[in-house]
């Protein structure tokens, strides 16, 4: 069987993204640790519903599977949220809002990408006016993969996420900080002269990278 | 002075701890009614510290950074000024004497911070929600001070410590001597807690977080922080005012237990009013229920 180990061309681009993500991780303290395994009990989630994937957050924050049960809760606004739930395929006007909403959150922020729509474009691969990866313009820290993906497998997504941030990994936000151009450049692409207002991420501005 | 200083440190380790237990079994409650698991008891604790631990990028300027750490101040004063316990020398708090009129004042800290705070950020949001919250001060604030009034009309003192020490025994707690003065007290009570029938301010889905919805990293740590002080202080007020207070500290948790969990039902039985049908509902019963404490305690012959 054929099978590829090697990336091609652009794909390359996510190869080395992720092997600027090896931080050491000497510094991890026990303060650290605690830290880390209060963030990993207590998710806010913000959960963005584009798509269809929207109508598998409520069966998950209600009595049937409970995610609160996990520290899981539904947070009003994004200066309040730890997660976003980008569920389902992105339009190119929808594109920006999400972008806004994920540079107001506050670090150490995580990004869910649910449903095949927004891991490769999914039924909308075709579609004129959706993105296809998500990870080019938003550091995606865990895929759901399914069309639509159970209530059962968004819990096992969590949860898997929990077990990272409790491992102490930085997560999608600082590799978001490290190649905030390269992300800004795959989003003008896209968004042309509608780019969001750049006040959201002024760090940017003022010289305070990573 | 080392002892005060001790005393202090108790009182407001005391408030935070029984704060985030009460606020924690709030939630499983709520959430064994609702028939779910529910989130673990130190949930919480667990949720402040992520807060105080996060980034706080938000800036509205010195006045939206300042609100957080006035209704801090608010609370943490008010929590030094309520006696925890009675015949004890510990958890007595730093005024003997006219302290609850004290606490009055201060337990108005809390909204004028936030008011200030929120205003700087300019959030459609949060405006609408301090205007909530002040216009039910308005409903709610009368009725609370004419029971306080009842209170201190009954023992001829405005000292907590003195009304707590006259209620010995069950037959003379003020639950009992004074029930108009409970009832026209534990209404505003319950909407001081934020609890359901009258939650007009953080009304979720409808302002979303109301005062809060500017605040994200460590100023909304701050806040919940606040926020379970105070309702333990609250509790301790009304469990000094009416139940007799407490000479020993677990008698206290059961006693400021029971209310918190008469609050927990009620606010989990009744859906939540709106705005104005809250102001009129205080200005209705409440009121009039304490004008007929006044008429039964001043006027009448038996008093």
């Amino acid at each position: 069987m054929y099978h590829k180990n090697e990336c091609e061309g652009f794909q390359c681009e996510q190869r080395m993204l992720e092997d600027s993500l090896g931080q050491p991780n000497g510094e991890f303290g026990i303060l650290d640790r605690l830290v880390a395994w209060f963030r990993q009990r207590s998710l806010f989630v913000l959960a963005y519903g584009t798509g269809c994937g929207a109508i598998e957050m409520r069966p998950l924050m209600t009595s049937r599977f409970d995610a609160e049960r996990f520290g899981i809760i539904g947070a009003p606004t994004p200066r309040q949220a730890d997660v976003l739930v980008v569920s389902g395929y992105l339009a190119i006007k929808t594109l920006k809002r999400v972008i806004r909403s994920y540079e107001q959150m506050q670090e150490p922020k995580y990004v869910i990408a649910l449903g095949s729509c927004a891991i490769n474009g999914g039924m909308y691969w075709d579609s004129y006016n959706t993105i296809k990866q998500l990870d080019q313009y938003l550091p995606v820290d865990m895929y759901i993969n399914g069309c639509m993906p159970r209530p059962e497998a968004l819990i096992e997504g969590f949860v898997a996420l929990q077990k990272r941030i409790k491992r102490g990994d930085k997560g999608g936000y600082a590799r978001y900080r490290e190649n905030i151009d390269w992300y800004k450049a795959n989003q003008r692409k896209v968004l042309g002269d509608n780019m969001p207002p750049d006040y959201t991420y002024d760090w940017y501005h003022t010289g305070d990278l990573a | 002075m080392i002892h005060h200083l001790l005393d202090a440190l108790a009182m407001l380790g005391m408030s935070y701890v029984i704060g985030f237990l009460f606020y924690g079994f709030y939630r499983q409650f709520n959430a064994r009614v609702q028939r779910r698991w529910g989130p673990s008891i130190w949930q919480n604790f667990f949720d402040n510290m992520k807060f105080l631990f996060k980034s706080e990028t938000v800036s509205h300027g010195a006045m939206f950074f300042f609100g957080p750490m006035i209704i801090m101040a608010g609370a943490i004063t008010t929590v030094l000024f309520v006696p925890f316990l009675k015949d004890s020398i510990w958890l007595q708090g730093f005024s003997q004497s006219g302290n609850l009129i004290l606490i009055i004042y201060l337990l108005v800290v809390g909204p004028l911070g936030n008011a200030l705070a929120v205003g700087s950020s300019g959030n459609p949001y949060g405006v609408m929600g301090v205007t909530r919250g002040l216009t039910r001060l308005m409903g709610l604030e009368v009725p609370f001070f004419l029971g306080l009034a009842l209170v201190m009309l009954q023992h001829q003192s405005a000292s907590v410590h003195v009304i707590m020490a006259a209620q010995d025994g069950i037959a003379n707690w003020n639950l009992f001597t004074n029930p108009i003065a409970f009832i026209v007290m534990l209404l505003p009570f319950i909407a001081s807690q934020n609890a359901s029938p009258f939650d007009v301010v953080g009304a979720p889905v409808e302002v979303y977080a109301g005062p809060r919805v500017e605040f994200g990293g460590r100023l909304l740590g701050i806040l919940m922080t606040q926020n379970m002080m105070m309702t333990v202080a609250k509790l301790v007020l009304i469990v000094d005012l009416f139940l007799g207070g407490a000479t020993t500290v677990p008698i206290l948790l059961v006693k400021a237990f029971a209310l918190f969990l008469l609050t927990a039902m009620i606010s989990l039985a009744f859906p939540r009013l709106k705005t104005e049908q809250t102001v009129d509902f205080f200005w209705k019963i409440p009121l009039a229920l304490g004008v007929i404490g006044v008429i039964a305690t001043v006027w009448l012959p038996w008093s």
